[in-house]
């Protein structure tokens, strides 16, 4: 049993890393905008040397509000 | 038409020889657009940022200082499809904003905890029953103290400190069982700790502040989206004053960058941004978005003008007062904050259902440890079953029973195009039994139209149009829009106070005053047909016409009244109109309930009359004149149309032209207040079946865990069902 004396304090420490991480990325500002977060995740790379007036977005199926 | 653009008040010094500036986006709504957008900024040189925020419909760009006129981004928006306008972060947002981020940190803070003391909790609750020495139990034990309790200082702020405010102003609110629970379990377990206690509850404290954080943040991310799209269609108004800089020269500003003693140029055609005097110049003006009233009012030195009044004939100076300085404002202001301090007695739901819980459940939490003590525990033992009945009884279901209802309403209502304003406005709205509408705004539409364009030919129609465009007059401006003119005709003149003439192919055409046109008998006619309209005559040199122009009825104003009437609701119609047109638009809408020519104090008075016989009403206005009642009524709806005040006095805001989320808004308020009562039954419930376990003291953590997770997903998933609403006209 010895072995909860570096164990728990591992694993208190891991979440401590953890909160910590995610009170940074509230800081730094990456929930401002959770819808737009979740398009870019599946949105495609930027093409390169694009010019930028012939990007069309394809049509979307998302209805505007 | 060109005219400079100054946005310089937006913008905004980032630092390192950076400029910001945070524009506002119509049409934003999916993952193409923001690439294209970010992809489309981007591509300008010397852009150093361009990003999209999604959720807010705004874009946040960055550039190198003075390399760029921000004019230059929106009209690169335009160009991509997009229009976009400044945008400037008011206070209330920004509290808001801040207070969202705040409550997110909270939740963290407390997610961590729960998981962690979870993590501690479940080998002693399975330890209990197998082999754990109490050693190693007090180990787990003093391990969670370390991390609920600073966890729960922190993360339960926003519970604290609004109990505290409660209780402070001699009130009770749903926080303060939520807050004497925490503390209390928090409190007894470290006791029972220090006592090597078998059980301890800083996982039911900490995961209870949790589950009521998750709605609390739910509750303010829909209500600070709401905000924000609100702040947008203010912004994407773009309401800008020409304002003099110089003695003779003139500067298009927004309207945020002018201040009272300002001098402001108001051209024909314009509607005025802002409050203020006439200092010179003679015109007529259309009051009617400020007083309901759509005949026109003469203009001369001395006159107020309040900002959405639409200037017809002549230019004006007006010098902007500050914001009370008008008399109809004054007198408009003092009638609001006599209604809005009545307002402020309405008792939530929550805060009523509160009222009977809290004293009923620590009267049996109390009652329990003094049975205890009579059937001969100790004094310790009976302490400690009185906290687990406070555990069990702590409000988590019903902490989350109506804001989750309310998060997921205010949802489904945003999509139907209703904002709110205030978070009861849901529960208020449900009640409503009777509604009173202005006419001018609220039931016709603010844009002029043509009323018998179908009895024009459309040769004539078009030409009329194309002669319209050459001039500023409103009304030819309506018969320009109305006959989708384009080009203008060449040579048109305008004879100011008469109309427009040009010459084409030989014929000369006139537009204008019937008098202008020789076309008075026709006009009479008409005016006979309709009195309210007014008349816009047009000659080819042979023949003559006539247009009537006057506001038109919403599309749907007729439908959406019968709709009411199938929900058993009175509606009634008290317009500072006159009689004939305010009776015209009575009659089509099949409304028997009508009066003309009603001050703001009258409004108030016939709402207090229905209030005093205990009818529910609900005012649905857009103009400064209505700002009164709209606080003074059970609840309250503008168009977005509608002058800034009454907006914002207004609960509940409506976009669009159609007037069917008014019956959308009560729909969903009237599920959501019916979906409220169950979740609160639920937990009731709930508790009926909590209560006499933790009575009969056998609650171990483990019970109250569960039953506190089982019964706020049963309340959680109750609530999604206010997403949706069963059309009964169907």
């Amino acid at each position: 049993m010895e072995v909860l004396v570096y164990l728990v304090p591992l694993a208190l420490g891991l979440g401590l890393i953890g909160l910590l991480g995610f009170l940074w990325s509230l800081k730094s500002g990456q929930y401002d905008d959770l819808e737009g977060a979740a398009w870019r995740a599946i949105a495609d790379d930027e093409p390169p040397r694009e010019v930028a007036p012939t990007v069309e977005a394809k049509p979307s199926t998302v209805r505007p509000a | 038409m060109q005219v400079t653009r100054d946005f310089s008040h937006y913008v905004k010094d980032a630092g390192a020889g950076l400029s910001h500036i945070d524009l506002a986006v119509e049409g934003v709504s999916c993952a193409g657009c923001m690439s294209k957008i970010e992809r489309g900024l981007s591509a300008m040189p010397d852009v150093t940022l361009a990003r999209v925020n999604l959720t807010d419909r705004r874009v946040a760009l960055e550039w190198k200082q003075g390399a760029l006129d921000p004019a230059r981004f929106i009209d690169r928006l335009a160009e991509l499809g997009y229009k976009a306008y400044p945008y400037e972060t008011a206070g209330a947002e920004a509290v808001e904003a801040e207070q969202s981020r705040f409550l997110l940190r909270c939740l963290g803070v407390a997610a961590f905890a729960t998981m962690n003391v979870m993590m501690l909790s479940i080998p002693v609750w399975s330890g209990n029953v197998s082999d754990m020495i109490p050693e190693q139990r007090d180990f787990f034990h003093w391990l969670s103290a370390l991390i609920a309790l600073p966890a729960a200082a922190y993360a339960g702020q926003p519970f604290f400190r609004s109990a505290w405010s409660a209780l402070r102003t001699g009130n009770v609110n749903m926080d303060v069982p939520i807050s004497i629970g925490v503390i209390l379990a928090l409190g007894m377990s470290v006791v029972e700790t220090f006592n090597h206690a078998e059980h301890a509850y800083f996982d039911a404290a900490i995961m209870l502040l949790t589950f009521l954080l998750v709605g609390r943040f739910l509750d303010q991310s829909m209500r600070r989206r709401t905000r924000a799209v609100a702040g947008n269609l203010a912004a994407l108004k773009a309401e800008t004053a020409t304002k003099f800089v110089g003695a003779d020269e003139i500067s298009e500003v927004p309207v945020a960058a002018i201040d009272p003693g300002d001098i402001v140029l108001l051209r024909p055609g314009e509607r005025c941004a802002v409050d203020g005097t006439v200092i010179e110049g003679r015109s007529e003006i259309d009051q009617s978005l400020i007083t309901g009233e759509t005949r026109h009012v003469a203009a001369e030195q001395g006159t107020a003008v309040y900002a959405g009044s639409l200037n017809m004939t002549g230019t004006l100076r007006v010098r902007v007062s500050a914001a009370s300085e008008g008399t109809l404002l004054a007198e408009i202001t003092r009638l609001l904050d006599n209604a809005l301090q009545a307002r402020s007695r309405y008792v939530r739901l929550a805060d009523r259902a509160s009222r009977l819980y809290a004293p009923v459940v620590h009267a049996t939490a109390l009652l329990t440890i003094l049975g205890w003590v009579l059937v001969g525990a100790s004094w310790h033992d009976a302490i400690v079953i009185g906290v687990a009945v406070l555990i069990i009884t702590c409000p988590c279901a019903l902490g989350l029973a109506i804001p989750t209802v309310q998060t997921v309403a205010s949802g489904a209502m945003f999509r139907a195009g209703v904002l709110l304003n205030s978070g009861d406005s849901i529960e208020r709205l449900a009640e409503v039994d009777h509604i009173i509408f202005d006419k001018t705004g609220t039931l016709t539409l603010p844009d002029l139209e043509v009323v018998n364009a179908s009895g024009i030919p459309e040769d004539v129609f078009k030409l009329a149009g194309q002669l319209a465009l050459a001039s500023h007059h409103p009304v030819a401006a309506a018969v320009a829009r109305a006959s989708n003119a384009k080009a203008p005709l060449a040579g048109a003149v305008e004879e100011p106070g008469q109309g427009v003439r040009a010459t084409l192919d030989g014929k000369e055409l006139r537009l204008g005053r019937p008098s202008f046109c020789a076309a008075e008998q026709l006009a009479s006619d008409s005016r006979d047909l309709d009195p309210e309209a007014s008349i816009v005559a047009f000659t080819d040199g042979e023949k003559s016409y006539v247009f009537c122009v006057r506001q038109g009825l919403r599309p749907d104003a007729q439908a959406t009244i019968s709709a009411l009437g199938l929900r058993n609701i009175k509606v009634e119609i008290l317009s500072g109109d006159r009689e004939p047109a305010v009776r015209a638009a009575a009659r089509a809408l099949g409304v028997s309930d009508w009066r003309a020519g009603v001050t703001p104090a009258d409004k108030i008075a016939r709402i207090e009359e229905l209030k005093a016989q205990g009818i529910k009403v609900m005012m649905v206005g857009d103009g400064l004149n209505d700002a009164p009642s709209l606080a003074a009524a059970h609840v309250s709806m503008s168009p977005i149309s509608a002058a800034h005040l009454s907006q914002a006095t207004a609960d509940l805001v409506f976009l669009g032209k159609p007037l069917a989320p008014v019956v959308a808004a009560i729909d969903f308020s009237r599920k959501a207040l019916l979906l409220m009562r169950q979740n609160l039954w639920l937990a009731i419930g709930y508790n009926v079946l909590a209560v006499p376990i933790a009575i009969s003291g056998v609650v171990t953590p483990l019970i109250a865990a569960a039953a506190m997770s089982g019964s706020s997903i049963l309340v959680m998933v109750n609530a999604l069902r206010a997403r949706r609403v069963t059309d009964r006209r169907s």
